[in-house]
């Protein structure tokens, strides 16, 4: 059976041959991110793939990965597409880049984990946090729940973390 | 196992200037075509045959490229009485072009067929629009779509705005630099009766137009229109018999990819302000056997301002990271020293995944731009490179020409051509 559920309103569905991502979204929604470990190179990949990208080797392992990064880069949108982000705009798409494997196996690589910027309530970030956020900001993940065993990761400011002084934002505000 | 290296790329399998396009035709740019993809792309076709001056029965492939928005070649092909030896119809959008170029000129060499034509048809903003609002954001979300779409991540400014940002954090680029590309491509635009929008821009009008998605203004973005192109391939010998000069293919090279691609594009392998140029770039004027300094007039892609100088950078027309001084130089305008899409583009003339602009070389290639200078009593514009609005667009001597073919920053495919020496 596809696991599907209704998230803002839009219909998610992962089809039950889609082994990758199911077991991607069930990590998530028992609160601890996981990603697929190469057994050959012993390295971490995503998003969720068939091979590994460095051996071609078909096998792997889900491990879990600590949810702290930094954003490397990002997209403001103002004008929606989709109609479930109409009362959304203007928010964030987060490209981090996490601390396990940064600069790994060569120099420019790393995992670079998609979200938005949400509260640490799970909402969406109200302006004047967005107006905190930019390129060199310090984030933890959250989980945003779809269904049962299926919820989606996304980013929050980490409290805890030294932020840097002025993050690198767009100019025009 | 080491595969064997093919560097000598002066060697007669590379097909440099073997190949040349003999036929460019298309629709009306529109919003409203009300007419079917089906149509349109008849439409288009007969006038790349008349530009050629060939008949039904002097083309036997077709090659046509679309994405759950068009229509099949055969379809086409039965409508217009032409009996196929080869065709085949591809998924794709941006970055089409010259690669279908690539197999066209590769199914001709196997003796498969002699002419192609390859056509886009679409309707762009009635039907299947490109910015991906209405029938493209209603698609189900499934799989590998959840992790994109599932965060407002769907549109093409949407997928590309990372990338644009960090090159401005690691080089320093401006957005009113940036704007000077939909400036140039206005300006050429203002002098193309073709062109949907045909309006001057300044770089004040671009930086204080509403913001779509940072760093997107809406004039730095695309026009979404209703239209259908087509060019014909055949071997040069072939085309010289055509009734308009040839435009003669030197290299091509498609759909080249940066490593690491994944749903997200690029973004697992760094540096993201780099994009596939930097990789297609040493197939592209290696096999041509020249550089980017020998380059008259060229075709960035311009779905976005952005791509446009990110792609000039990669291919090496500026040094790495000085992409928004060389677009604000006025290097890129119709009177600078290379100017880029001088029909207007993507930004302007309208939206065809990349054909118009490979349809406006040919006819920079021939002297020919069909500006808004008189016509002669041979038939020919009488062109007086007066660049101001309303007037001339075709470069004066254009020797070589250089189009630079964009899917996203993961994906490229580009192709020079060349004035028949002959």
């Amino acid at each position: 059976m596809p696991i599907q559920g209704e998230y803002m309103g839009m219909m998610l569905t992962i089809d039950d041959v889609d082994k990758e991502n199911r077991e991607f979204f069930r990590h998530c929604a028992e609160g601890t991110f996981h990603l697929q470990k190469g057994k050959e190179s012993g390295l971490l990949r995503y998003p969720p793939t068939t091979a590994c990208p460095w051996t071609r080797d078909r096998e792997y392992e889900w491990v879990p990965v600590e949810g702290k990064g930094t954003v490397h880069s990002y997209g403001e949108v103002h004008h929606p597409i989709q109609p479930a982000f109409r009362e959304k705009v203007p928010y964030l798409i987060l490209v981090v880049d996490l601390d396990t494997q940064k600069g790994e196996p060569t120099e420019h690589e790393a995992l670079r984990v998609a979200g938005n910027l949400l509260t640490a309530d799970g909402e969406f970030a109200p302006p004047e946090m967005i107006k905190q956020v930019g390129i060199g900001t310090r984030v933890r993940m959250v989980f945003s729940e779809v269904a049962n065993g299926f919820a989606l990761p996304h980013w929050t400011i980490d409290e805890d973390a030294e932020q840097p002084e002025s993050p690198w934002r767009y100019p025009q505000e | 196992m080491a595969l064997s290296s093919d560097t000598d790329a002066s060697s007669p399998k590379f097909l440099r200037g073997k190949y040349a396009i003999c036929g460019v035709g298309e629709t009306t740019y529109r919003r409203g075509s009300e007419e079917s993809t089906r149509n349109l792309a008849t439409w288009a076709i007969n006038n790349a045959l008349a530009d050629a001056g060939m008949e039904a029965d002097d083309i036997d492939g077709m090659l046509n490229y679309s994405g759950n928005d068009s229509v099949f070649a055969p379809q086409v092909a039965n409508d217009l009485g032409i009996r196929l030896n080869f065709y085949m119809d591809v998924h794709g959008g941006g970055s089409s072009t010259e690669a279908l170029i690539g197999i066209a000129i590769g199914v001709i060499e196997a003796g498969m067929c002699k002419a192609v034509v390859i056509y886009r048809s679409m309707n762009g903003y009635t039907q299947v629009r490109i910015g991906g609002t209405g029938a493209r954001s209603a698609v189900p979300i499934v799989g590998d779509q959840i992790h994109h779409r599932g965060y407002g991540w769907q549109s093409a400014g949407q997928m590309f705005a990372p990338t644009f940002l960090r090159h401005m954090y690691d080089y320093g680029t401006t957005p009113e630099q940036v704007a000077h590309v939909k400036v140039a491509h206005s300006k050429h635009a203002s002098n193309n009766p073709k062109a949907y929008y045909k309006s001057r821009y300044t770089v004040e009008d671009v930086v204080n137009s509403r913001i779509i998605c940072k760093p997107l203004h809406l004039l730095d973005c695309c026009v979404e229109t209703d239209n259908a192109t087509a060019i014909i391939v055949t071997r040069l010998d072939r085309a010289r018999d055509c009734k308009n000069p040839p435009a003669v293919i030197q290299s091509v090279v498609g759909r080249c990819c940066k490593p690491r691609g994944d749903i997200h594009l690029h973004y697992q392998h760094g540096p993201i302000s780099t994009v596939a140029g930097h990789y297609a770039k040493d197939i592209l004027f290696t096999n041509a056997g020249v550089g980017p300094e020998d380059i008259d007039v060229t075709g960035s892609y311009d779905a976005f301002t952005f791509t446009t100088m990110l792609q000039l950078e990669d291919y090496g027309f500026c040094k790495k990271g000085e992409g928004g001084d060389y677009v604000s130089s006025g290097a890129i305008e119709l009177g600078g020293r290379r100017p880029n899409n001088t029909s207007g583009g993507h930004l302007c003339e309208g939206y065809t995944h990349g054909m118009n602009m490979v349809i406006e070389n040919v006819r920079q290639l021939r002297n020919d731009a069909d500006d808004c200078c008189p016509i002669g009593l041979d038939g020919k514009r009488q062109h007086t490179y007066d660049y101001s609005e309303g007037g001339c667009r075709q470069v004066k001597n254009v020797e070589m020409t250089a189009n630079l073919g964009w899917a996203h920053p993961g994906a490229a495919s580009s192709m020079i051509m060349a004035k028949d020496a002959r």
